[in-house]
């Protein structure tokens, strides 16, 4: 296990390290302690590497991931794991605004709460968030699964595309032209599948299925209202 | 009134008269509204006359300052984006660099053809809103990458193979809208970049998803360069709003580079009403962003690209004299590839228009094959002849705007300044800050916002 204390670290030389390493290091598992909320800890990552930072961070943490796993044990600032391509980022507190933006692929676990937007514009990502998640989220989500344990928020799924939405409580309210879906076979093993992997208890059957109703997909003056 | 008379009555009358306001063109759109129920969606800039660098003259060289000799004494033209915390900053031969457009508003062959002209005429080209494609990136020596709310194709590997970044904020054409790409252009190669199904309406966002105000775009831009490694410029790109207070926080949120989008700049597709309606026209949003550097202290130091209707070297001179340091052009480059050209008149007509005029460019059925996805189509663009006649043109425009510079006594284009300038009406002079020819008036006071 290498350690690099940020009291003493600069972020630049943080992540211009982590960075380095690539598929052939030797160097797999790194800590990082006294982030203080340091933004943009551990982006641009791309190497089979762990990394655990102790406490909490500030924006962007993770962002842009490829191949790494990221463990954050504390809250996580906005945006963390931002347009994630691949790899796990796993969040063991509370995460901010935007988590999971645009994210293209890899699994984001959040273990508390996630606040609002959580998924937004999600393009191929999966999200598991234990808690609840604030309003807006996945809003115009083009594909990719967002798991929820707890409650979602006002206006979930607003504008949705191919994403699938799995929540287990409940919705305060369904964003334009989203709605509720049947869950199938195929949809109960994808879930099964994404609660298994974030290491989550709770039972496939418990939850409902949210996906688009594809009625805003082209332009129709009759819909004028909901856009 | 003019008087007429009917079957030689001999009695006067009046002859009919439309209302200005409700001329034939406006009631036309209001009919087809009525039948369509759908607003008008259109590519390119405002087509309204608004102040433009035609109102503004150069002063040319006299007893006061002597020129330099057209043919022997040398006139730089050489533009460094970039240095003020870039390791890598972007040089270029000439002040002109071509503006973002997306591959999917533009065909694969037309990408590949401003990427041959860019870099032959020694400067830039930039992707746009669907990702960077290898047409682009192959041709393209310096290849600037925009960072858009919609995030298609997005991925850490192109932003570090590009030359700069640039965080989309705005354009000039629609401050404050998103974009659109219609279902007729979202061919299966579009459709997989953008990871969206084929056929459906592309609505890309006004804002971006994961940081609001200036305070987090500085966080943001933070990121990006941790994750490139503090090489790559980064420009922000504002739509021509408040140039003063975007400019000013543009730099405060870390610029290296501010790229200013007048209202003649160009959309790939868009509401007609938010093209003609939304933004200032680049001449008076020059001065204020010039202002807003100043007063930072870092005019020079954080570069000004403006552009939204450039067109000649004139008006290339005219913008570096009121203060930038380069200029782009999207729609004068399409026009040097071969966009709206005559030679494919009948099939504009076909369409219902002609050319110069022909602006639907979202509905994928360019006659020049150019802003289309078809294949038949867009096989009429030789990119290499394309690329040809981009790098004649911007050659063209440089040697123009040299002429202009040595006239007025200069080594450098950038040390072309406003006192080489005058304005031919009072609305330009009060909007460039330039004093009305044959007086010393400026009108306007302190400038805009």
């Amino acid at each position: 296990m290498q350690t690099i204390d940020m009291a003493s670290t600069p972020l630049r030389e943080v992540n211009s390290t982590l960075q380095a390493q690539k598929e052939d290091t030797n160097q797999k598992a790194w800590e990082i302690i006294n982030p203080k909320g340091s933004h943009a800890i551990a982006c641009g990552l791309d190497g089979p590497i762990e990394v655990t930072v102790r406490g909490s961070t500030g924006y962007y943490s993770a962002g842009m991931n490829k191949q790494a796993h990221v463990h954050i044990v504390g809250s996580a600032g906005p945006g963390v794991a931002e347009n994630m391509m691949s790899g796990m980022v796993i969040i063991d507190g509370d995460a901010s605004q935007y988590a999971g933006a645009t994210g293209n692929g890899g699994l984001l676990v959040i273990k508390g709460n996630a606040s609002s937007r959580c998924g937004i514009s999600m393009k191929g990502i999966d999200i598991v968030v234990y808690g609840n998640i604030g309003h807006m989220s996945a809003f115009m989500a083009q594909s990719g699964n967002l798991v929820v344990l707890g409650d979602a928020g006002d206006a979930l799924g607003d504008s949705l595309y191919e994403a699938r939405l799995f929540v287990r409580g409940k919705v305060k309210s369904l964003g334009a032209d989203c709605i509720e879906k049947e869950m199938r076979p195929e949809h109960l093993e994808i879930l099964a599948d994404l609660l298994e992997r974030a290491g989550a208890d709770a039972k496939p059957e418990e939850f409902k299925r949210y996906g688009s109703a594809r009625q805003l997909y082209n332009f129709n003056i009759d819909n004028a209202s909901a856009y | 009134m003019t008087e007429m008379s009917k079957g030689g009555s001999g009695i006067p009358r009046t002859v009919p008269r439309k209302p200005d306001i409700f001329s034939d063109a406006v009631n036309a759109e209001i009919r087809r509204a009525a039948a369509t129920g759908i607003y008008d969606i259109r590519g390119g800039g405002t087509k309204r006359k608004v102040p433009h660098f035609d109102d503004l003259l150069f002063l040319g060289a006299s007893i006061s300052r002597y020129p330099l000799e057209g043919y022997r004494e040398k006139c730089e033209t050489s533009v460094v984006l970039g240095t003020r915390f870039a390791k890598k900053p972007i040089e270029l031969d000439i002040p002109i660099t071509i503006a973002g457009m997306s591959f999917g508003a533009l065909s694969g062959p037309a990408k590949e053809a401003l990427g041959r002209g860019a870099t032959a005429a020694g400067t830039s080209t930039t992707t746009g809103d669907g990702g960077m494609t290898e047409e682009e990136r192959g041709h393209s020596e310096k290849l600037v990458y925009q960072y858009l709310p919609s995030r298609y194709g997005m991925n850490p590997d192109d932003l570090r193979r590009c030359d700069a970044i640039e965080v989309v904020v705005g354009q000039g054409a629609k401050p404050g809208g998103g974009g659109m790409l219609l279902g007729q252009k979202i061919s299966d190669r579009v459709a997989e970049m953008r990871n969206l199904p084929k056929g459906i309406d592309q609505r890309s966002a006004c804002r971006h998803p994961d940081w609001t105000g200036p305070d987090d775009l500085e966080i943001k831009i933070l990121e990006l360069r941790e994750i490139t490694n503090w090489e790559k410029p980064i420009y922000i790109k504002v739509g021509g709003a408040r140039p003063y207070f975007d400019t000013t926080l543009a730099i405060k949120a870390g610029a290296d580079v501010v790229v200013l989008d007048g209202m003649q700049g160009g959309t790939a597709a868009t509401q007609d009403v938010f093209i003609e309606h939304v933004g200032q026209p680049t001449l008076a949003c020059i001065r204020p962003a010039v202002q807003a550097l100043q007063d930072m202290g870092m005019h020079r130091e954080v570069q000004l690209i403006v552009s939204g209707g450039i067109r000649s070297g004139a008006d290339v001179a005219k913008v570096l004299a009121l203060g930038a340091d380069a200029v782009s052009i999207g729609t004068a480059a399409m026009v040097a590839l071969g966009d709206n050209d005559p030679r494919w008149e009948a099939e504009y007509n076909e369409l219902g228009t002609t050319a110069g005029a022909y602006d639907d460019w979202h509905e994928g059925k360019d006659p020049a094959g150019i802003t289309t996805q078809d294949a038949d189509l867009m096989s009429r663009l030789d990119p290499i002849a394309g690329g040809r006649r981009l790098s004649n043109y911007l050659k063209v425009m440089t040697l123009e705007a040299q002429t202009i510079a040595r006239a007025c006594g200069k080594n450098h284009v950038h040390n072309l300044e406003p006192e080489d300038l005058c304005a031919l009406t009072v609305e330009a002079s009060a909007m460039s800050g330039v004093p009305l020819a044959g007086t010393s008036w400026v009108p306007g006071g302190d400038g805009g916002y």
